[in-house]
This record gives structure tokens, C-alpha cells and sequence, in this order.
């Protein structure tokens, strides 16, 4: 473990024990501490709050029925309370963003780190992540205003909400994330390694795709699954173009809802405060926030259980 | 029984159709780059392309309307100014002090690896489930209501990660011949950050809190949660007033089946994306003109 910047110098007593200006120091650094803890109240706040409302959600609706129903109409008068159909709406939307951003973004990354000359780099990588930057209600009326019109040209019975361009718009939100964590998984490659496959004769596409690529394949897969958590938490285009029917389906060109969209749905209308619409939301967020975390932690696990030591 | 064979034959060096392979590649990776590219600027040129007609001064100054001749941004412009301002009153002072006990305070301890583990996931969870803790905590729990205080404290949790991470970075990046310096001189561990690793640490600490306000002003998701208002004909007077913000106000106009309403959203995008370039060209420049070197 390295020392950190704090072990290197003295602790808080001044020269010439001032009274008054240890107690200054030991008061600054108290409130400093509290400051830093906010970031461990923030997560127990986020898991009591979530818990809290979804304990009581399952005093009234079984736990069984939740993670086996395949119909999800809590706020019908018949209500049905079956996770599924917001769980594979979910995967819909999120896995055809990968099917997009995956090949697009290791191939821009593979490029980037082992073709591009420092001066495309420099021009090719802030432009891509202006792609980042721009608010995912955008993105939203993209697909729905241009993206859904221009596809119903070619695909006929595509419906004004689908998961189709949700997903296709989702996968070039989340490209710039896939290309940069994982350019930065090759970049942390030594030299080395490439050196010694140029020295036996290999080609620049040799090296890239025969070295460097296995080599950082650990950050490699975390960046993918870091984009996943992404889109699965991903809110805005799925509930402006995805729709708000939740429907056990995996075709692309029907209105879905997911997850989030749900979330969205409930805080739109005027829920009241502890009924059990009320409730879902919480439960809902609650299998988010499960699902995110595990991915969260997967990838994090991933990199330093598979990372490639060098030196 | 093995034959000899000519070397030759069993490396084929076959230098062309490699080098071949290499640049077929370079043609994918720019065209990978370019469908990227080319989407931004296909969603700017749309856009622009029906939005900036609708985009005058009556249209800044109007409040919402049922007609869209009628509507406009006023009262999303009013309240995501006013949420902006509090919501970084608390998590610029916040961030930057956790920030800097991460790296100037806390010695290397179990504590430490917990905040900081804390900190890294707390940046991959969701922003809809800050709404959620919002809704409970905020609004609920404190009776905060539907208010711009609401809001602006959800938020502030939202962006809080950002400026930490980036805080730190920029301290890190100050070189520790500075600290010996001032310690040498009997300085205590406040007076050096305050008088000589915070001023030269300042550029990446704007510039992370620059980031972490655009970043609060393109989320809607969160503030839907807390129950933000579509239809805002007031401007909010106090902090504890309901409001909209603009990416709510072009939710709703999206979310509407006439096509005029989508050709405002589209000019309250312009507007949107109008203030993100500004904060973060600023961003890049006042970085730029207040760097030092050492």
C-alpha cells in the first residue's frame, strides 16, 4: 500500500504548540471528516430509503409472485404484480444498445490507441465524448421525433414506440463509454509487449489484435459490462420512445416499458403517498439498483481478479 | 518418418495480405467513429432545422401554454437556474472539503478505502434511483414537498461523486515540493492546503465543478421522480416553491402527440445544448488560461 499524501507529513500539531491553532486544526479536520462521510451516509441512505417502502410493498404482494408473474398491471383493477415483463423490456433495450456500442466502440478504441496518430487522437477523442455530454432527454426526442419515422420506412409494423430505436439511440449514447474505458485498458499495456511482437516480425494489425487486445481484455470486458449498468439504468429514451406497456415480449418493434420507464410513469401521475402504486416504484427501483450494483461490482471484481500483471 | 522440408515453404511471410488486413482495419475503426460523429451531427442538424424558427424573444419570455404559438421557456429557464444555484451551494462545499480530506487528511486506513469504495459506486448507481432516495428523504421525509430545495438537494447527491473524484485529482496533481516547502516552514496541515495546495489545485477543481453543474443541468429523470411539475405557468418565488426545469419542460413537449409541440422541444434543445456548449467551452478555457506550470 502506498502512503498517501496525509502519512507523509505531520500530524496536526502547529510549531510551537499555539493552543488556539491546534484547536483550529483538530476542528477544520473534524469537519472535513464529516464532509468525506457523507459518502458513506449517502449509500445507507439510498439502501434504507429503497428498503424501507419496499418492506412494505412485500407485506401485501408476495415475494413469489413478484419474480415469477409474467403480468405487471399494479395499477389496473386487476392488479398483477409479475416483474418480467419490465425485466425483459429491460434486456431488450439495453442488449441491442450493446449490439450497437460493442463492436462499434472496441473497434474505435483498437483504433484510437494502436493506429491513430497523437494529432487524430487528440481531435477524434473529445469529439467522440461530446457524444457524452449531451442530456439523455435528447437523446430521447431523437429517437423518438427522427429515429422511429425514418426506421418505419423500412420496417413495416414498427409502431410509433418500440424498443427498436430506443436501443439503436441508446448504443451511440453509451459508444463514447464503451471506446474510452476500454482505449483506456490498452493504453496501460506496456510497451514491451508490443515491442517484443514487432520484433518478431509482427504487423501493426498483428500486434493489436494478437497482443494488445488479449492483454487488456480484463478492462476490456468491465468497461462492456460498466456500459450495460449504464444502459440499464438509462431512463429518458426509453420512456419517451420505448412506451409504457408492459408486455412479455422480445420483439423490437412493439411498445415495451422498463424498469426505469415505470418509475417514470407512476411520478408522472398522481400516485398517492403510501398506496401501493406508490410502493412499486420503490420495489421496482429497488431490483435496479440490485441488478446495477451486482454489475457495478462484477466489473470491478473482474479487472483485479483477471488483470494481466506486468514488471 | 518425417520429410525434409524447405524452410520456405512453412513460413510464408506474405507481407501483403497482412499489411492488407491492417488497413481494412483503419477503414473500420474511422467508420466507427464517424457513425458516432455522424448521429450528433444528424440529431444537431435536425434540431436546429426545426427548432430555430420557433426560437425568439417571446418564446424565452413566455410561460408554458396549450398552444404552442403561445408557450414558452420562462418559467424552466427561472427554475433551472434557481435549482442550479443550490444545488452547487451544496455540493460544491461539500465535494471539494471531502475531497480534500481524501487526499490531504486521511491517513492511509480502512476508513479511507471505505469512503473512497463508497464514492466509486455511489457514481454508478443509477440517477433515477437518486430520485427515488429523493422522494423519500427530501420531499417526504424532511417535507420539503415538490420543492426547488427538493430538487436541488437530490441533485447535489447526484453530482457529488464528480466533484470529489475530480478534487482529488486536481491535489493529486499539485507536486509535493510545494507541501515541503510550506511545512518546512512550520506551517500546519490547513494552512498549506488553504494557502498553497488549494489556489494551485484551483483550475481542475473549476473545472470539475463546472462539469458537475452541466451534468445537473441535462438530468430529468430524477427530478420527475420527486415529482417536479410538466405545466409551470408561474416563475418560483422562493426556494420552497414547486418548479419545472428545461429537460422536464422538453420531455413534455416530446411526450405530446401534436407536431408543433415537438418543434418547440426541439427549440428548447437549442436552448439546453446552448448552455451546456457555453459551460463546458468556459470550462476548457479558463483551465486552459489558468494552468500552471511547474
Amino acid at each position: 500500500m502506498n502512503p498517501s499524501i496525509a502519512d507523509r507529513y505531520p500530524k496536526r500539531r502547529s510549531l510551537g504548540h499555539n493552543r488556539a491553532r491546534d484547536a483550529r486544526e483538530w476542528l477544520i479536520h473534524g469537519i472535513l471528516l464529516l464532509a468525506a462521510s457523507l459518502g458513506i451516509l449517502v449509500t445507507a441512505g439510498i439502501i434504507l430509503s429503497l428498503a424501507r417502502e419496499t418492506v412494505a410493498f412485500f407485506r401485501q404482494v408476495s415475494l413469489v409472485e413478484y419474480l415469477t408473474g409474467t403480468e405487471w398491471t399494479p395499477l389496473f383493477a386487476t392488479r398483477k404484480f409479475g416483474i418480467w415483463p419490465l425485466v425483459t423490456a429491460t434486456a431488450l433495450t439495453s442488449g441491442i444498445a450493446l449490439v450497437v456500442a460493442v463492436p462499434l466502440g472496441l473497434t474505435a478504441a483498437v483504433y484510437l490507441s494502436e493506429f491513430a496518430s497523437p494529432r487524430a487522437r487528440d481531435v477524434l477523442k473529445p469529439a467522440l465524448e461530446v457524444l457524452a455530454g449531451v442530456p439523455t432527454v435528447v437523446y430521447g426526442y431523437f429517437a423518438l421525433i427522427t429515429v422511429t419515422p425514418f426506421l418505419q420506412r423500412f420496417i413495416p409494423g414498427l409502431s410509433t414506440f418500440n424498443a427498436l430505436s430506443a436501443g439503436l439511440v441508446m448504443g451511440i449514447m453509451i459508444l463514447p463509454l464503451v471506446t474510452s474505458l476500454s482505449e483506456d485498458a490498452m493504453a496501460a499495456v506496456p510497451d514491451s509487449l508490443r515491442e517484443g511482437a514487432y520484433g518478431l516480425g509482427a504487423t501493426r494489425f498483428e500486434v493489436a489484435l494478437q497482443v494488445v487486445f488479449p492483454a487488456a481484455l480484463s478492462g476490456i470486458v468491465a468497461a462492456v459490462i460498466l456500459s450495460l449498468s449504464r444502459a440499464v439504468g438509462e431512463t429518458m429514451i426509453v420512456a419517451i420512445a420505448a412506451g409504457q406497456n408492459p408486455t412479455l415480449t422480445l420483439d423490437p418493434r412493439v411498445p415495451i416499458e422498463t424498469m426505469t420507464a415505470y418509475i417514470v410513469q407512476v411520478s408522472l401521475g398522481d400516485t398517492p403517498y403510501g398506496s401501493l402504486g406508490y410502493l412499486t416504484i420503490f420495489a421496482v427501483g429497488t431490483t435496479l439498483f440490485l441488478l446495477t450494483f451486482v454489475m457495478n461490482a462484477f466489473s470491478f471484481w473482474f479487472v483485479r481478479r483477471f488483470r494481466e500483471v506486468y514488471e | 518418418m518425417i520429410e525434409a522440408v524447405p524452410a520456405a515453404t512453412l513460413f510464408r511471410p506474405n507481407l501483403a495480405m497482412r499489411r492488407l488486413k491492417g488497413a481494412v482495419f483503419v477503414l473500420c475503426g474511422v467508420t466507427s467513429i464517424s457513425v458516432g460523429l455522424a448521429t450528433l451531427t444528424l440529431l444537431l442538424a435536425d434540431v436546429l432545422q426545426r427548432g430555430l424558427g420557433w426560437l425568439d424573444w417571446q418564446f424565452l419570455t413566455s410561460f408554458d401554454s396549450r398552444f404552442a404559438a403561445q408557450a414558452g421557456i420562462k418559467a424552466a429557464l427561472y427554475g433551472t437556474a434557481m435549482m442550479m444555484v443550490f444545488t452547487m451551494l451544496v455540493a460544491l462545499p461539500l465535494g471539494v472539503m471531502a475531497g480534500v480530506y481524501l487526499e490531504e487528511y486521511a491517513p492511509e486506513s480502512r476508513l479511507k478505502h471505505l469512503i473512497q469504495v463508497n464514492i466509486a459506486n455511489l457514481a454508478g448507481v443509477p440517477s433515477i434511483i437518486y430520485g427515488l432516495l429523493g422522494l423519500a428523504v427530501f420531499v417526504r421525509g424532511m417535507g420539503l414537498g415538490r420543492s426547488v430545495l427538493a430538487g436541488s438537494f437530490t441533485m447535489a447527491l447526484l453530482v457529488l461523486p464528480v466533484i470529489v473524484v475530480t478534487t482529488q485529482e486536481a491535489i493529486r496533481a499539485v507536486p509535493g515540493s510545494i507541501r515541503d516547502a510550506s511545512y518546512a516552514l512550520g506551517a500546519t496541515r490547513f494552512q498549506t492546503v488553504w494557502h498553497h495546495v488549494l489556489p494551485y489545485a484551483f483550475p481542475g477543481i473549476l473545472t470539475g465543478n463546472i462539469l458537475a453543474a452541466s451534468r445537473a443541468i441535462g438530468e430529468t429523470a430524477p427530478l420527475i421522480t420527486i415529482g417536479a411539475l410538466t405545466f409551470v405557468p408561474f416563475v418560483p418565488e422562493s426556494p420552497l416553491d414547486r418548479f419545472t426545469v428545461l429537460p422536464i419542460l422538453i420531455f413534455n413537449w416530446t411526450s405530446k402527440p401534436q407536431a408543433e409541440f415537438h418543434d418547440l422541444a426541439a427549440a428548447a434543445i437549442i436552448v439546453l445544448l446552448g448552455v451546456l456548449l457555453t459551460l463546458n467551452a468556459s470550462a476548457i478555457i479558463l483551465r486552459r488560461r489558468l494552468r500552471r506550470r511547474f
